[in-house]
């Protein structure tokens, strides 16, 4: 326990001397200010003809959009620049586990992560004193579950790629394509194949459709449950593919 | 302590290291000495948990280096050959962090003894990427020596430094080894020779000669070999020293000085000395001619690579 601590400790300062880090807070933050000023704006333009109030979607919703690009962006050079570096010989001949080293390492860009979730949290308090009567409480709570939820399976997702690969852009961009299975390809062969259990297979491994069901306020326990089972999945992977390359 | 014993590690299909054994005690520095690609860094590497063998095992400070690799690593101090550095990390923030990994309990004041040990103490806030090569390398050695290693294993730890580091890094090292088991790699056989107290001499794999610096080179050189430079002509003098009792081989080298041989045992100097000076010639260097490593180690390799053909 202490060990993940330490690794994702170095890890989540490192974040704040890295220019990438910085550029993808700062799309982050940006691309949600932009999405909620032009929402609100609108809104507000066509009151007339609409009595809806923008909900935590709006700020929630693109969130998830900007981070399939960022979390690869944060997790790439994780344990692939310790390899290039030669860091990972050191880690690895001191008295760590190595699922202990890719814990951490996950622990410290979620945390980094959470970081820049918590700054997003202005706009559910602005928004509440925008609106009558205030927005659902209940939904918000959904919605960051949703959100923290999600980060926790890309960046799981990204450290195991991290750890497959010893150059930092071969991990974005595998890390990028297995996202974009999980997050717009999965559920498309339901348009074509007729077959309902084949169907609800992968209706139940799709992400997007999950989180969408959360934004909106209903989860399930499988909304927890398969998140959760996929970041371990994916923390287990790059544990395994540090232990393959001591064996290589 | 160190004790490996057939130690092999194949890379797909390549062997790079065959069946090794060898041991080295508390007290011990020992140098591990070959080219390039010999299988110094594998062999490293496995003694330090970061891989494990193929076949063969290997204890370290009392632990099985497979099924207790946690323990090993403990009690071993490792510098690789690439010093792996955080350039975006403060000397002191390196190596609290290694500290930290370590579980040291008065992990400031061991950094501030170690960084005091490799004299780096003026740079503890600087940043690792505004060091130079030589520097990097002394930090990489404090944090090796940090938790006070019962085994240190250096990857040639004197590449790029300069002559005075050089001279620096030894002192460092023997005055560690003096109670500490030392393992050091390195392909400058002179280092090997002023460093260590015994030798492996490792080619392609296999070790093919262990001994003390001092052994080997009596061992490879049957005769004793001789320097003797007097002023002004000796051609003369090549008849004289010949005569005497037990003197073999006498050559002359084209810049005057003269190059005789004799059995161990039969000391022929005196008598050569006192020939020279009764002769009548102002005798100014007389000298042992050792075989440096550099040639034993020729030797060796020579004669294994004859062999396997």
């Amino acid at each position: 326990m202490r060990n993940i601590w330490t690794i994702s400790r170095r890890e989540y300062r490192h974040y704040f001397t890295s220019p990438i880090a910085y550029i993808a807070a700062l799309l982050t933050l940006l691309t949600v200010g932009i999405y909620f000023v032009v929402i609100i704006y609108y809104t507000a333009n066509q009151s007339y003809y609409s009595n809806t109030a923008p909900g935590i979607d709006i700020v929630i919703g693109p969130l998830a959009t900007v981070f399939l690009f960022a979390a690869p962006a944060l997790t790439m050079r994780l344990l692939a620049d310790e390899q290039r570096m030669g860091t990972l010989e050191l880690l690895l001949t001191t008295p760590i586990k190595d699922g202990e080293l890719v814990l951490g390492k996950w622990l410290g860009a979620f945390l980094f992560m959470l970081t820049i979730i918590a700054a997003t949290l202005i706009y559910p308090i602005v928004l509440n004193k925008l609106t009558t009567p205030g927005i659902d409480q209940g939904v918000m709570v959904s919605a960051y579950l949703a959100i923290i939820l999600l980060i926790a399976v890309f960046l799981a997702i990204g450290t195991a790629m991290s750890s497959f690969f010893s150059n930092q852009f071969a991990a974005f961009f595998a890390t990028l394509a297995v996202l974009i299975l999980f997050w717009w390809l999965i559920r498309l062969p339901t348009f074509i194949i007729q077959n309902e259990s084949f169907n609800n297979i992968l209706n139940y491994l799709d992400l997007n459709g999950r989180f969408n069901s959360m934004l909106a306020g209903s989860i399930s326990i499988s909304d927890v449950v398969y998140p959760i089972s996929l970041t371990a999945l994916g923390l287990f992977l790059g544990a395994v593919a540090i232990e393959i390359r001591r064996w290589r | 302590m160190i004790r490996a014993t057939g130690l092999t590690k194949d890379y797909g299909s390549r062997r790079a290291i065959e069946n090794l054994t060898f041991e080295a005690k508390q007290g011990e520095v020992v140098g591990f000495l070959g080219p390039n690609g010999a299988g110094k860094t594998t062999t490293m590497r496995i003694l330090t948990g970061y891989m494990p063998p193929t076949y063969g095992t290997a204890q370290v400070a009392g632990f099985d280096i497979i099924s207790e690799s946690i323990e090993v690593r403990r009690r071993v101090g490792y510098l690789p050959e690439t010093v792996p550095l955080y350039p975006e990390m403060t000397v002191f923030e390196y190596l609290k962090f290694m500290a930290d990994l370590r579980h040291l309990p008065n992990g400031d004041d061991l950094v501030d003894a170690a960084l005091d040990l490799v004299q780096m103490e003026k740079r503890a806030d600087g940043y690792i990427a505004n060091l130079s090569k030589g520097m990097r390398q002394r930090v990489g050695l404090a944090q090796a020596l940090l938790h006070r290693p019962e085994v240190l294993i250096l990857d040639e730890p004197t590449i790029g430094l300069d002559p005075a580091q050089v001279v620096e890094f030894r002192n460092t090292v023997r005055d560690v080894g003096k109670e500490r088991t030392v393992l050091l790699s390195t392909h400058i056989l002179s280092e090997a020779q002023q460093l260590c107290d015994r030798v492996l001499i490792i080619n392609k794999g296999k070790i093919v000669a262990e001994d003390t610096p001092e052994n080997l080179q009596s061992r490879l050189v049957g005769a004793k070999q001789v320097l003797l430079r007097v002023k002004g002509e000796s051609d003369d003098l090549v008849s004289i020293v010949a005569k005497i009792d037990g003197v073999q081989n006498v050559k002359l080298h084209p810049d005057g000085a003269l190059e005789f041989q004799f059995e161990p045992g039969a000391d022929v100097r005196p008598a050569v000395a006192r020939a020279t000076i009764e002769a009548g010639y102002d005798l100014l260097e007389f000298h042992p001619i050792e075989l440096s490593l550099e040639e034993i180690f020729l030797q060796l390799t020579q004669d294994n690579a004859r062999k396997a053909r």
